[in-house]
């Protein structure tokens, strides 16, 4: 199993209160044709984990550690090399469709502007490499004329994965790609998304805080707490034997489908007191 | 078999959008299309659908907030579309409402203490002190303080602001409370939280909900009934446990196959 990105210790504070931790000592390993789901809740610095990967933390937030991608310390890459990765080598998907693209472009001209960057295709072969992604994702190619706005939210997801993968990434990070969509989209993006990550044989770090999520596309699971990582495994490790006590007390207020659970929240200051 | 308390009979709402290239035509859009559903009294009906299918219009129009074309909704032998001004208002304590999105829902300006007494005070129930025990007491019962009350809403997290929504619609006593989406915009432990006490209140107030989500998985916990709409039209109604057990229509079907994590539970 190849191993794709490596990040070890990474710590995330703000640069006005240094001692403030985001992220602490966040390690993981990714390899080729896996998905690793981050789950958490708000401020568990799952997404913060995501951005620094791609270089795009705000520059009011202050990154320690190493991001190994390939081999390659990402950390010390200045803003020119780490644009030759970002969307060439990996791809990400945000959550929002409709704020991540452009009103007033086609849909096509916007999946070309990554493959004219990165890969510098002119003409009649960009047009046909947008055609063939688009339909990749599911859309009928004529779609390359039409503008976000004539397009369903699932719709625009598509052309924000055909974006995101319009380089042939080996990584792709997806923030929360499917809460913004409606069940049944959902559904669909989901296995359009794990049909790629096998055909294509990427890397995929799914940032989700949806449980049910997590038990349709993960492979391996991390969850995360506070900043920290709590508990790593398998999916069927997490899901039906998780050992942390904050894992266990996410999971039961979950609801399932079946509505045999009890619910039941979170006891924060119980964890505290076990931590 | 309980009494119905709120019930709408063939409601139609049509909205027009204008199209074409410069909006210069128009279509009608169906948003309800002969909708009929029965709320009984101390249970809960949920409202499931996708975008656009017309659930929030549905609860926007049982509560008189929006204008409809026809049809009826009956409360308390009344159809509130018939009565006047002055007799709607005196009816709207009775039937109150749980936003969706607690940060928008909340005036800013306002202290929490006057968000949740304002109800009262338009409804002139009680004097000034009798009032401000009332607000004290459903504070508390949501599971904040009295002090609270001096706070402005940005003090407060999702889940706080979102107890404060429930406090201002239930410090009235109302019979029928229609929740629009009340947990979607809140972390899965809070969402835990808030469905807990939602069911709590019920309990205790003897409360109707109209429960309005998306999300299959929440409704199958808090819900006795269930109507799936889909685009402005009811695709399946009934017991919640028959409906998830074994769905009609090919939609309902569909829909309950698409909730993440069935096939691996």
């Amino acid at each position: 199993m190849s191993e794709i990105l490596n990040i070890a210790n990474l710590m995330i504070t703000p640069k006005s209160a240094p001692s403030r931790l985001l992220v602490s000592h966040v390690s993981l390993a990714l390899s080729a044709g896996k998905t690793t789901c981050i789950v958490g809740e708000s401020g568990s610095g799952k997404s913060l984990t995501a951005l620094s990967v791609m270089g795009l933390l705000s520059s009011q937030l202050q990154a320690t550690g190493s991001i190994l991608f390939q081999g390659q310390e990402l950390t010390k890459l200045d803003n020119k090399a780490l644009q030759k990765i970002r969307g060439a080598k990996i791809g990400m998907i945000f959550q929002e469709p409709m704020t991540s693209l452009n009103p007033v472009l086609t849909v096509g001209y916007q999946i070309g502007e990554t493959l004219t960057a990165h890969l510098n295709l002119k003409g009649d072969a960009l047009k046909t490499r947008i055609a063939a992604l688009l339909t990749q994702v599911g859309i009928p190619p004529e779609r390359a004329n039409s503008y976000p706005d004539e397009l369903s939210g699932g719709q625009r997801q598509r052309v924000m994965i055909a974006m995101s993968i319009a380089c042939e990434p080996l990584l792709l990070i997806a923030d929360e790609p499917t809460t913004a969509l409606d069940v049944t989209v959902q559904a669909q993006i989901l296995k359009l998304l794990d049909e790629l990550k096998t055909r294509m044989n990427m890397a995929m770090l799914f940032i989700t805080h949806d449980f049910g999520v997590v038990a349709d596309i993960a492979d391996d699971v991390i969850v995360m707490f506070r900043g920290e990582i709590v508990e790593t495994g398998s999916r069927s490790d997490v899901l039906n034997n998780p050992q942390h006590p904050y894992t266990k007390a996410l999971l039961a207020c979950v609801p399932d489908a079946e509505g045999l659970k009890q619910l039941k929240p979170i006891d924060y200051a119980w964890l505290e007191a076990a931590a | 078999m309980s009494e119905v308390i709120l019930a709408a009979n063939h409601l139609v709402k049509t909205y027009t959008q204008r199209s074409g290239r410069f909006g210069f035509g128009s279509t009608q859009v169906k948003a309800l299309d002969d909708v009929s559903i029965a709320l009984k009294a101390g249970s809960t009906l949920a409202v499931v659908g996708e975008s656009g299918s017309g659930k929030s219009t549905l609860a926007r129009c049982l509560l008189q907030l929006h204008p409809f074309d026809s049809g009826e909704v009956i409360f308390a032998g009344q159809d509130l579309a018939k009565l006047d001004k002055e007799a709607l208002r005196s009816q709207r304590k009775d039937l109150q409402m749980v936003f969706q999105d607690p940060f928008a829902s909340l005036n800013p300006r306002m202290k929490v203490g006057e968000i949740v007494a304002e109800g009262l005070l338009i409804h002139g129930l009680g004097s000034k002190t009798e009032q401000q025990e009332k607000v004290v007491k459903m504070l508390e019962r949501v599971g904040l303080k009295a002090e609270d009350m001096q706070k402005y809403p940005h003090q407060f997290s999702g889940g706080q602001r979102q107890r404060i929504g429930i406090a201002r619609a239930l410090v009235l006593q109302p019979k029928v409370v229609v929740c629009d989406e009340p947990v979607s915009a809140l972390d899965v432990s809070v969402q835990a939280q808030i469905l807990l006490l939602l069911k709590e209140l019920q309990q205790e107030m003897h409360l109707s909900y109209i429960f309005i989500s998306h999300d299959l998985r929440v409704v199958r916990h808090i819900a006795d009934e269930i109507v799936v709409m889909s685009a402005g039209k009811i695709v399946e109604q009934g017991a919640i446990v028959d409906i998830y057990n074994a769905p009609q229509q090919p939609y309902t079907q569909q829909l309950l196959s698409a909730i993440p994590g069935r096939k691996a539970a």
